[in-house]
Parts: structure tokens; C-alpha cells; sequence
């Protein structure tokens, strides 16, 4: 029986589709992915978007030679008007300057440089560190299930913005113990999604299949189970590299990341912030504000394609 | 039932106390000195010395410890390093002005999120849907702390220069003092942190809406011969609201955290911005206490929902009578 | 007189892949009172024209004429379409638990349906809804009112159901594989109370089945779809006792119901037409044993004098194909030489409150080598768990399974590895028993694998020899699961389950989520597979016609016991038990063969 609802888009019944498949050439699903993602407008613009923004970064050096200006560099001649006021954007200045004289562009490509690599590390560790905890914990079952569980739960149950500041503060901040609060406390979700999906594949046929063959645990875990989480997965980390970076965006901005003079874009806005400087020089607010946000928007596009290409069958934007 | 909501109680103390734990031993391993900081710069020896016994620094870790949480059950929170005033007091002069600050932001975001999630459900792929969506992942891309400043800047900054006062600057009038005013400084701080929460909650209601719209009971209302709102309503939304709830409670829970940066650009003086002057300043007991507030108000949310959730399933309700 | 009349109904709805060409160009009429049916296999169309019909599938294109008591459904207005569904015509869908809402209890649904058409207060709309429970034979029907629809059983749901679409007294009742999800005996009572409720309220009943058992025992006049098309239609004795088109013919040839037992299955080779770029000329051609050159054009309709209609340039009755030859059985059973031995096993699960559940209660039963032994039951007897303690998945709480005389529990890790060689297992659900992210070939060769059997170049060889014993082309190894058809993927896991030459097959249900023309054709491969190796078959079912087909010896469970086993012939013929006498009062019969020529009256359309 095929089953039809209103909204259903793609309606498949066994026989048209046992021919459909039948047609399609044995491709691999890399492939395929690929293929459903490039025909996906927003998800090749935000790829496009966020290797712009990467060459940017590792371009920083170039950038602040090509202006000659340095990241941490103060022009109080040339950057600040008579009154002290910063200067808009003008020909030596691109994007104008901050409150004490520098230049904003190649603050802004520094500070791209802390955003991707703490975006991109700290989503990594989260992901291995979930997806390890999740099917563990999934697989096992038992007590050790109920202990990890319990684990997710409370890690989630902490008000992670007020015990990351209060850390930061008695730590002392840094770029390693941003990475590190933001780790702790973004691996839990991935993990409780990994442990429910791994707890409804061991229910599935096929791992039943699989033990009547005389599989072992080790062998079912890496052939039949993990290869179905691959899409949440990827979806899952991709997802939280802007949720990463705008964690360290926010520390910093409230002085508790990037220790200046260091640039990062949150504690550029912190001084854009500080005395509502952004109200005389709106650029220090739009230059690294919206910079933030192309990177984010970009990959929460990128996630949210690749969930679609990766799996057609689930609906658009279905886990928020 | 009530077994299930006691082991939430339970649980939720554990975090409480986990928590105290974290944060007592985080500053007890914190190279400032509480004795410095409450004396100041010039303090001789003695008098610091003298404070220490005073506050039982002196004493072992474990001892302090339970000082610390004997007088907390006993709703003894301490004194500001800084202001020697009561932390109770303190928080107790915030705790209104960041209530306002959520409650009304639930109440925008929710207003906003959940029709636009309900119309891309109900029409997905048209223009409407795209919108909404377009919306929703721009909204959940922005930092709320940008989006504030934008929005002080274009909707408060310019009219201003111009002339016209279209938004209060920053600050806080108590709802007692004056309703309008209250409100009315309260607005763009809603609005910011709404939208932002907003956008999470189009794409999740959207999703929600799908799924159930896909269900059979949904071809059997229709079948009844229901009106379409009455199947979009009564039986559609009805279905797709438990996992609704649940990330509200977890979105209340967490926001006393989320208003911090919020505070800071509005300018209100909440908890947010008391836990980052007193974080700034090693107060101590204050951070220690708001801390626990925040726990404990994730918590309490977490248990309402939990409830709330268990009384909106008649499967688990049926199940536990 | 017509309360339905369809006109060259045509159904396209819009799919990414292109239109999916759902009904092209269907007629029929429901006369008044009748009981009409409509069989088709999946993908056959038949749940999708009703539904477009009401106006439940919004996005599809619909052309032609479809009137109802006179007005047309497709023309009119949404508003008035709305105020027909439930109130004129009213539906009922296969599975009644996800088909009533999990939130709201069943008499509050029921009391919705009354006043979103009548203007009545609450209580005189609770009473009439008690009442049509009471009618429907809900016990305690008051009490029950404020029950959810996850405290009734799947029969008392579907009562529920009938109940509701009863409560404005329709003239049409539409009913979508109403018994479908139900097990045998339940079946039977749904369609009993669906019969007397027609007699009841004098109400239409239009229903729709893929099983061509259950409609010959209720239907009026039936209606054959596939691919799409209406390929015949006529009085239901005359149609399915003496089919005028060959794919009726095929599919009464395929069902084991309808087949003596001991004559092989006549299947139906190939596979159902895409809806997207359906075939021109006839649907069936390509499946067709009748198939001539003109087969190529659109075929006309032709009318005979006994009212039948068939879709086909056939003017003659359709002849049966040669049944396929099978092999000489390998082995002969025999009582004395037996493979599994299973003495006083007893499995209970321990419940979280309460007392344990005891699933498997002091059984005993023996598994004569090459012989075919099914296990009936219906759902929660406990069939599918002794198969799993007999494959030794779950070890029992009590009793004895001995596997070639040796006691299975005592066992070490290597042994019980070494006997996952000799029990294989093929699974119910093609869909979930295959991993789909695991190419077919890899599936296969996993046996190979895991007893380091072959490896590389040898294990590729042997998987394909595999896949082209159980009918697959072996080029396929490289795809996924989801390439292949239900048919396909089961091959695959029979396949696998062949690898090692295992001699105990234990077959979990494995048709039942197959097509009756796919099912015929795996019970043949099943059977060929069976002589050539010399395996044993432990076949669990709840499709006594199945069973009664393919088994030498019947085990039928109830409760967790064996409550009867013997012969097939003797446990069919001669059922001891009250239960096995209810079982087999509730399987569909044999349909009676209406040995009559026809006179063809008139043909049209043809090759347009």
C-alpha cells in the first residue's frame, strides 16, 4: 500500500519505484549526494560563500601587507578624526576604523581566522565526542546506557552561558579553554540523537540478520550500524560549527574569549559595544556583524542542504 | 505519574547540587584571594587575615563546603565582596527586570514562530513557505547580540538623530511604576531575542506539522468532513504540540543564560549583566548564587515541561493512572 | 440505479519525478445497495482513485466525470465536497490505530464527525455515538465512550471505525482495506458486521482489497485494476470463477488460496509497470501469457452478455500457462530422522510491573529433516519467538532445544558460531532485513565473511552464482537494497540465507508483505530451493492458505502453546481443536470455477 497525504511530495508506489530504481544506474550515493546538492541554488552559494571567507582568512597576512596595515596596529593620525572619533570607510581605510584607530578589514580577516578554526575544531571534537558517547551508550544498553543518559541529561541542565563565563573568569580566557567550554557543552545533543538512532536501528531486521549470521558486536556496530548514522552525522556537525562560532562570538563579545588585541569578530563588536561606540561609527558594528552572520547563515544553509541531498525522504527543516 | 515526577525531582536536585559543587570548587581553585578583593589593594596582612576567619576561609575545602551549604538551604546566599550587601538583595532588585525580559520575548516568539511554522506546513514549496523559511534561517543564523545593536542603531539611533523618538534608549521601568513604560522600553529587547528563538520555532513547528499532516488520522478527519481549520487546528496541531513544549521548556530553561548578552546591549540591569560585572570583579558569592539560579531555573522548567508533556499524551497518561 | 457513476476517470499527480500517471481513463458504476469491490495489487491504483475522488489528495489532476447520487464530485466546490465526506459518503481505512487520533477518545471523535454536519447538542450527539457503538457491538459502549483508541484491540478499533462512519447514516460507505491489518479470525468478524450493517442502514458499500479471497466472499460485482487501468469487471462470481482477462486469470493462478494444495503456484513473471511512463498499448502486455503482436496498441473494452468488461484483445477464455516443473525432491522426511528436537520450552520475559509474561509455554515438537513444518497463529502467539529460540537467538527459560541431537545450551561462543552455519533465517520485512546502506553483493558475501569461507575474487564468484540461482542478475551485486522491488530484495535475503547450505531454513513470514503475484513466485523459488538443496523449512505464517500450500506438517500455536500438529491434510481436513476449527472457518475459500462461454456483446476505444 502506498500512502498518500496532502503534503507528500514525492509519492511512491513499490512498483513505480522498484522500476524508477531500476533505471537508475548503480551510482554511489556520494554521487548521487553530490548530484541533489548542486542542484540545490543555496547550498552551492553558501559553499561558495564559506570557501570565500576561508580564503579570506588564510589570506589575513597578504591582506594587512597589500594595506599595510597590522592587525593590532593603531592610527591615531590617520584612523581617528580630530575629535577621536573613528573614521569611516575611505580609500586607506576599506572598512574605516575602530575606536582606536585600526583597521578594520584586516581586523576583520584575523578574526576570521579564530572563527573558523574555532567553529570547525570545536564542532569536530563535539561530533567525535557525541557520536562516540551516543552509541556507546545506544548499543550497550543496560547500565551503561542509563549512566551515559544520565550524563546527557545533566550536561544539558546546565545554564551553559552563566557556568561558561564563571569558568572563563577563574581560568582566565583563552583560545584553547573557548574551544574547550564550547566542546563541553555541544557534544550532548549530537549524542542523545546518536543514542536514539542507534537505538532504533539494533531493533531493525537487518542487526537481527546480522546475529544470525554469528556476527560479532564490534563487526554489526561498524558495518550495520554506524553507516546509518552517517547522515545525521554530517548534518549534525556541519549544524554546529555556527552554532560554535557564534558561542565564541558571544564570549568574546562579553570579554571572555580572544584576549585582546587579538582580533575576533566578537570582541570587535564587544568594541563596536563598549560606550555605544557603533552609534558614531555604525561600521564597527555592520563590518563584523554582518560578516557573522554570512558565515553562520552559510553553513546553516549548507547543513540543512546537505540533510535534503543526503536524505530526500525526510522533509525540509525537520529538526529545528 | 506522580513516581515519574518525583524522579524529575530528584534529578533536578542532583544537577543543583552537582552544580554547587562545580562552581564552589571552581573558585576555591581560583588563584584571586576573596580577602584582597573585599579589602582592597592596600589591606595590611592582618586585616586580610582577619577577614579570611571571618568568612571561614581559612577552614579545609569539605568544611567550607558545607558552611556554604548549610546557609544556602537556609536561604543564606552571603554578601557581596564588592557592595557587602546581601546577595538576596541584589538578586531579589534584578530577578523582575530579566522576568520581563523572558516572558515577554516566550510570548513574541511564540506568536510569531508557530503561525509561520503552521502556514509553510500547510502550504510547502509555495512563495509563502519559502519566506517563512528564508525568515526562519536567517533568524536562527543571527547572533542576537548583532541583530540588538542593528536594531538600537536603525530603530532607535537614526530616528532619534532625526528628530523623531520612535524607541526609549536603554534602561528599565518598572511594571509597577508605569505599564506603558515598561513596555515600551521593553520592546526592542523583546523583538531582538524573540525573533532570534522565533525562527527556531517556524522550522520546528514547521516539521512537527509535516509529519503529523502525513499522518492517517489527519486523511480521516479530512474524510470526516472537517473543515480544513478544524483538521489544521484541532487535530493536526494538537498532535505536533508535545515536542513543541518540550523545547519551549528547554528554551525557557536556558534563556536566563541567553538574556545575558541581551541585557548587555539593552542596557538593563537584570541578573544577566549583574553575573557580568560580578564575574569581571570575582564577587564571589554573587556569581556563585546566580549560577545556582540559573540551574535552578532550568530545572524547574525542565520539570514543569516534563509534567506537561506526560499530561498532554493520553498514551502516557492512560498508562499511569 | 447508479449512487455512483465514474466516466473515464484519469488521475495525474504531480511528483518530482514527473506526473505519476495514478488512473487512466477508469468507468464503473455503483449501483445502489450493491457491495462493489475493487482488487488490486500495490501501485495498482485503487487507493488513489477513491481518494482523489474525495478530494483527499488536494495536488492531483483529475479529469472526467465522477457522479455521485447525480452531481459531480470533481466539479464541485471544496466547501461543498467537505459537507459531502462523512455526512453522504463516508470512508474507512485499513489500520484503525493510525487511522483514529491517539489524542482524543473515540467517542469524542465520533461526536465531532455528527456536528461537523448536524446541528445537535452534545448529549443527543454522545447518545446517538453510544448507540452506534453498541450497534457495532463495542461491550460496555457508555463506559467506553471516554476510552482512547490505544485501550481498544485492532478489531474493536475498526468497530470503532465502522461505528463512526455509520453516524450520519451515508448513503456510500468507502472502505479502504478495511480487514487488511487484522488477523484472520478478526477479518472475518469485520466483514460480518460490515455486511450487516449494510442490511442495517441499506448504506452502498464500495470496498477496496488486495485480496481476492475476501472479495469473492462479499462482493457483488467486483472490479480488477492494474497499472492503472480497470482491466475487468462484471458480477463477482462470473469474474473471478471464470476470468475473461488473462491477468484476472494470473492472479487467481497465484493465490495459494485458490490452488489445490500439492500443484505448484502458477505466478505471474515480472514485475508491475512504472505509473510514470506507463507502457502504450495494454499494462500487461509484458507479463501477459496470452500476449499476441496487437497486444502493442491500446486495447478495446469488451462487454459480454453476462455484464462482464474486460480490457484486452482477447475474445477467447485466457489459457493457463504450463505450471513450472520442479526437480525431484532431495530428501524424503521421515518421523525417525529429525534435525531440531524441542522438549517442555518455556520463555518468559519479565515484565517491569507485574508478573513475568510467559510467551512460550512447555512446548514440544520435533523438525523432520526435509520436510516443510509451519507454524500458524495469529498475532502474539508467540509463533515468531519460537523460531528465534529454535535459530537460537533467544536463549529459553526452560526446556531443551536439541539441533542435530546435540543440546543447544550448552554450547561455547565457537560452537554456537559453528551452528549459525546449519540455521539461517529469512526474514518477514524485505524492507528491514536488508541493511540499506550495504550494497547487495556485500549483503551476500556476508556469510562468506563472517565463517571465512571466501574472500575477494572466490566470495564475488560465489555471490553471484548465489544471485543467479535465486533469480537476481548477478551485474546487480553493486547496487543497494533500495534499488531492488519487495520481490527482489526477499531473493536477496533467501540468498543469503542459502550461502552456507545451511540444512534448517527458518522462514519468518515470508510473503506476507509481498504481492500475491510476487508471492507466488518466491513460494515456487522457496519450494525449487527446498528439493534441490535438501533443506528443511520451518515456515511461520499466519496465512493458513499459505501454510496449507507449502507444508508438509502444520503446528498451530494459540497463547504461546501448540495447541494442534499433524499432517496438513489431517489439521485441515479434520481439525481437532476448537481454535484450528475457527482458524480455518475464517481463511478464505477456494472460489467456485463458473465453467460458462460468454457472448462478447460489443467492443470499444481499442486503439486509439
Amino acid at each position: 500500500m502506498s500512502v498518500f497525504s496532502k503534503d507528500t511530495k514525492l509519492i511512491t508506489t513499490p512498483g513505480y519505484a522498484a522500476q524508477k530504481v531500476a533505471d537508475i544506474q548503480a551510482k554511489s550515493s556520494a554521487q548521487l549526494t553530490l548530484a541533489r546538492l548542486l542542484r540545490d541554488p543555496a547550498s552551492v552559494i553558501s559553499a561558495i560563500v564559506i570557501v570565500l571567507i576561508a580564503l579570506f582568512a588564510i589570506c589575513a597576512p597578504l591582506i594587512a601587507q597589500w594595506t599595510g596595515h597590522g592587525p593590532a596596529e593603531q592610527f591615531r593620525e590617520t584612523g581617528l578624526s580630530a575629535a577621536g572619533i573613528p573614521v569611516g570607510p575611505n580609500g586607506e581605510f576599506l572598512l574605516g576604523t575602530d575606536q582606536l584607530g585600526r583597521d578594520v578589514l584586516v581586523r576583520l580577516a584575523y578574526g576570521a581566522r579564530v572563527s573558523l578554526v574555532v567553529g570547525v575544531i570545536a564542532s569536530l571534537i563535539a561530533s567525535a565526542i557525541g557520536v562516540i558517547i551516543g552509541a556507546t551508550a545506544g548499543f550497550f544498553g543496560g547500565w551503561v546506557d542509563t549512566l551515559l543518559s544520565r550524563i546527557i541529561d545533566l550536561v544539558m541542565s546546565v545554564p551553559f552561558l552563566l557556568v561558561a563565563i564563571a569558568l572563563v573568569a577563574v581560568l582566565g580566557p583563552s583560545l584553547g579553554l573557548s574551544i574547550v567550554v564550547i566542546v563541553f557543552f555541544s557534544w550532548a545533543g549530537l549524542a542523545r540523537v546518536i543514542r536514539g538512532q542507534v537505538l532504533a536501528i539494533r531493533e531493525r531486521e537487518y542487526i537481527e540478520a546480522a546475529r544470525s549470521l554469528g556476527e560479532s558486536r564490534l563487526s554489526m556496530m561498524f558495518r550495520d550500524v554506524l553507516p546509518n548514522l552517517v547522515v545525521p552525522i554530517i548534518v549534525y556537525t556541519t549544524l554546529g560549527i555556527p552554532a560554535a562560532v557564534v558561542f565564541e562570538a558571544t564570549l568574546s563579545f562579553l570579554g571572555l574569549g580572544i584576549v585582546p588585541p587579538t582580533p575576533s569578530w566578537g570582541n570587535m563588536l564587544a568594541d563596536a559595544a563598549n560606550g555605544s561606540m557603533y552609534m558614531v561609527a555604525p561600521w564597527m558594528v555592520l563590518v563584523p556583524g554582518l560578516a557573522l552572520l554570512a558565515l553562520t547563515l552559510a553553513f546553516n544553509l549548507l547543513g540543512d542542504g546537505l540533510r535534503d541531498a543526503l536524505d530526500p525522504t525526510s522533509s525540509k527543516g525537520n529538526k529545528a | 505519574m506522580i513516581r515519574y515526577v518525583l524522579s524529575r525531582i530528584g534529578f533536578g536536585a542532583l544537577v543543583l547540587f552537582l552544580l554547587s559543587v562545580f562552581v564552589f570548587v571552581l573558585f576555591y581553585v581560583s588563584p584571586s584571594d576573596p580577602a584582597r578583593i573585599i579589602a582592597g589593594d592596600k589591606a595590611t596582612e592582618a586585616l586580610m587575615a582577619q577577614i579570611r576567619v571571618n568568612l571561614g576561609l581559612d577552614k579545609p575545602m569539605i568544611q567550607q563546603y558545607f558552611m556554604f551549604l548549610g546557609n544556602l538551604l537556609q536561604g543564606d546566599l552571603g554578601f557581596s565582596y564588592r557592595s557587602n550587601l546581601p546577595v538576596w538583595d541584589l538578586l531579589v532588585r534584578r530577578i523582575p527586570v530579566t522576568m520581563s525580559l523572558v516572558f515577554g520575548a516566550v510570548l513574541v516568539w511564540l506568536a510569531i514562530g508557530i503561525p509561520i511554522g503552521i502556514g509553510s506546513a500547510k502550504h510547502p514549496g509555495t512563495l509563502r513557505d519559502r519566506v517563512g523559511q528564508g525568515f526562519a534561517i536567517i533568524g536562527i543564523s543571527f547572533p542576537t547580540f548583532v541583530l540588538g545593536m542593528i536594531a538600537l542603531y536603525v530603530l532607535y539611533f537614526l530616528p532619534t538623530k532625526m528628530g523623531v523618538t520612535l524607541f526609549p534608549p536603554s534602561g528599565y521601568i518598572p511594571l509597577g511604576d508605569n505599564p506603558a513604560q515598561w513596555a515600551w522600553h521593553l520592546v526592542l529587547p523583546w523583538l531582538t531575542l524573540a525573533l532570534v528563538i522565533a525562527a527556531v520555532y517556524a522550522r520546528l513547528t514547521r516539521g512537527q506539522m509535516l509529519d503529523v499532516l502525513g499522518q492517517d488520522y489527519i486523511r480521516t478527519a479530512r474524510a470526516k468532513g472537517l473543515t480544513e481549520r478544524r483538521v489544521t487546528y484541532v487535530h493536526a496541531f494538537r498532535s505536533a504540540m508535545p515536542p513543541l513544549v518540550t523545547q519551549l521548556g528547554i528554551d525557557i530553561g536556558m534563556l536566563l543564560g541567553g538574556v545575558i548578552v541581551i541585557e548587555q546591549v539593552f542596557g538593563l540591569p537584570g541578573v544577566g549583566s549583574l553575573a557580568v560585572t560580578s564575574v569581571a570583579m570575582q564577587d564571589r558569592p554573587v556569581v556563585i548564587a546566580i549560577v545556582l539560579l540559573g540551574g535552578l531555573f532550568v530545572v524547574l522548567s525542565n520539570l514543569i515541561v516534563d509534567t506537561l508533556y506526560a499530561l498532554l499524551d493520553s498514551r502516557v497518561r492512560t498508562a499511569r493512572k | 440505479m447508479a449512487i455512483l457513476d465514474v466516466r473515464n476517470l484519469v488521475v495525474d499527480i504531480p511528483t518530482e519525478d514527473g506526473a505519476v500517471h495514478a488512473v487512466q481513463d477508469v468507468s464503473f458504476t455503483v449501483n445502489e445497495g450493491e457491495f462493489f469491490g475493487i482488487v488490486g495489487e500495490s501501485g495498482s491504483g485503487k487507493s488513489v482513485l477513491v481518494q482523489s475522488v474525495m478530494g483527499l489528495i488536494p495536488q492531483s489532476k483529475r479529469t472526467g466525470q465522477v457522479l455521485f447520487q447525480g452531481e459531480d464530485l470533481l466539479t464541485l466546490s471544496p466547501e461543498a465536497l467537505r459537507q459531502k465526506r462523512g455526512a453522504k459518503i463516508s470512508m474507512i481505512f485499513q489500520d484503525p490505530l493510525s487511522s483514529l487520533h491517539p489524542q482524543y477518545t473515540v467517542g469524542w471523535q465520533i461526536v465531532e464527525q455528527i456536528r461537523a454536519h448536524e446541528r445537535v447538542s452534545k448529549e443527543a450527539a454522545k447518545a446517538r455515538a453510544i448507540e452506534l457503538l453498541e450497534k457495532v457491538r463495542i461491550p460496555d459502549a457508555a463506559a467506553r465512550f471516554d476510552a482512547y483508541p490505544h485501550q481498544f484491540s485492532g478489531g474493536m478499533r475498526q468497530r470503532v471505525m465502522i461505528a463512526m462512519s455509520l453516524s450520519l447514516n451515508p448513503a456510500l460507505i468507502i472502505a479502504d482495506e478495511p480487514t487488511t491489518a487484522l488477523d484472520s479470525t478478526v477479518q472475518a468478524q469485520i466483514l460480518d458486521l460490515l455486511a450487516e450493517m449494510r442490511q442495517d442502514f441499506g448504506a452502498t458499500v464500495l470496498m477496496i482489497s488486495h485480496d481476492l479471497g475476501i472479495l469473492s466472499r462479499v462482493a457483488d460485482r467486483v472490479m480488477v485494476m492494474y497499472g492503472g487501468r480497470k482491466l475487468e469487471s462484471g458480477a463477482s462470481d462470473s469474474v473471478l470463477g471464470n476470468p475473461a482477462h488473462p491477468y484476472t486469470a494470473g492472479l487467481l493462478r497465484s493465490s495459494s488460496f485458490n490452488r489445490a494444495p500439492g500443484t505448484p503456484l502458477i505466478p505471474i513473471a515480472g514485475r508491475p509497470p512504472s505509473l510514470l511512463s506507463p507502457p502504450s498499448g495494454c499494462v500487461f502486455r509484458d507479463r501477459c501469457p496470452n500476449a499476441m503482436d496487437i497486444c502493442s496498441e491500446a486495447p478495446p473494452l469488451q462487454r459480454y452478455d453476462d455484464g462482464t468488461e474486460s480490457l484486452c484483445w482477447l475474445t477467447v477464455p485466457p489459457v493457463e500457462p504450463p505450471a513450472p516443473e520442479l526437480p525431484p525432491a532431495e530428501i524424503i522426511a521421515s518421523s525417525d530422522d529429525t534435525i531440531v528436537e524441542v522438549e517442555h520450552l518455556t520463555l518468559t520475559f519479565p515484565q517491569r510491573r507485574g508478573d513475568d509474561r510467559t510467551v512460550l509455554d512447555d512446548i514440544s515438537l520435533s523438525v523432520r529433516r526435509g520436510e516443510t513444518l509451519g507454524l500458524v497463529g495469529e498475532s502474539g502467539c508467540g509463533k515468531t519467538t519460537l523460531a528465534r529460540a529454535i535459530a537460537g537467538l533467544i536463549p529459553p527459560t526452560r526446556g531443551v532445544i536439541r539441533f542435530d541431537g546435540e543440546d543447544t545450551a550448552g554450547l561455547t561462543g565457537a560452537e554456537w558460531r559453528q551452528m549459525r552455519r546449519k540455521v539461517q533465517v529469512v526474514f518477514q520485512d524485505p524492507f528491514g532485513s536488508l541493511n540499506p546502506k550495504r550494497r547487495v553483493g556485500s549483503i551476500i558475501g556476508d556469510p562468506f565473511r563472517i565463517h571465512r569461507v571466501a574472500s575477494g575474487e572466490a566470495r564475488l564468484a560465489r555471490v553471484q552464482e548465489l544471485m543467479e540461482i535465486v533469480g537476481l542478475n548477478p551485474e546487480h551485486y553493486n547496487r543497494f537494497p533500495s534499488q531492488f522491488s519487495g520481490g527482489q530484495r526477499q531473493r536477496i535475503g533467501i540468498a543469503r540465507a542459502i550461502a552456507l547450505n545451511p540444512e534448517l531454513v527458518i522462514l519468518d513470514e515470508p510473503v506476507s508483505a509481498l504481492d500475491v503475484s510476487i508471492q507466488a513466485q518466491v513460494l515456487n523459488l522457496l519450494d525449487e530451493l527446498q528439493r534441490e538443496l535438501g533443506l528443511t523449512y520451518l515456515f511461520i505464517s499466519h496465512d493458513l492458505a499459505v501454510v496449507r500450500h507449502v507444508c508438509d506438517r502444520i503446528a498451530v500455536m494459540d497463547g504461546g502453546r501448540i495447541i494442534e500438529l499433524g499432517r496438513a491434510e489431517t489439521v485441515y481436513g479434520a481439525p481437532q481443536q476448537a481454535f484450528t476449527k475457527k482458524l480455518l472457518s475464517a481463511a478464505a475459500p477456494e472460489i467456485p470455477r463458473v465453467e460458462r462461454e460468454r457472448q462478447l456483446v460489443s467492443a470499444s476505444g481499442g486503439a486509439l
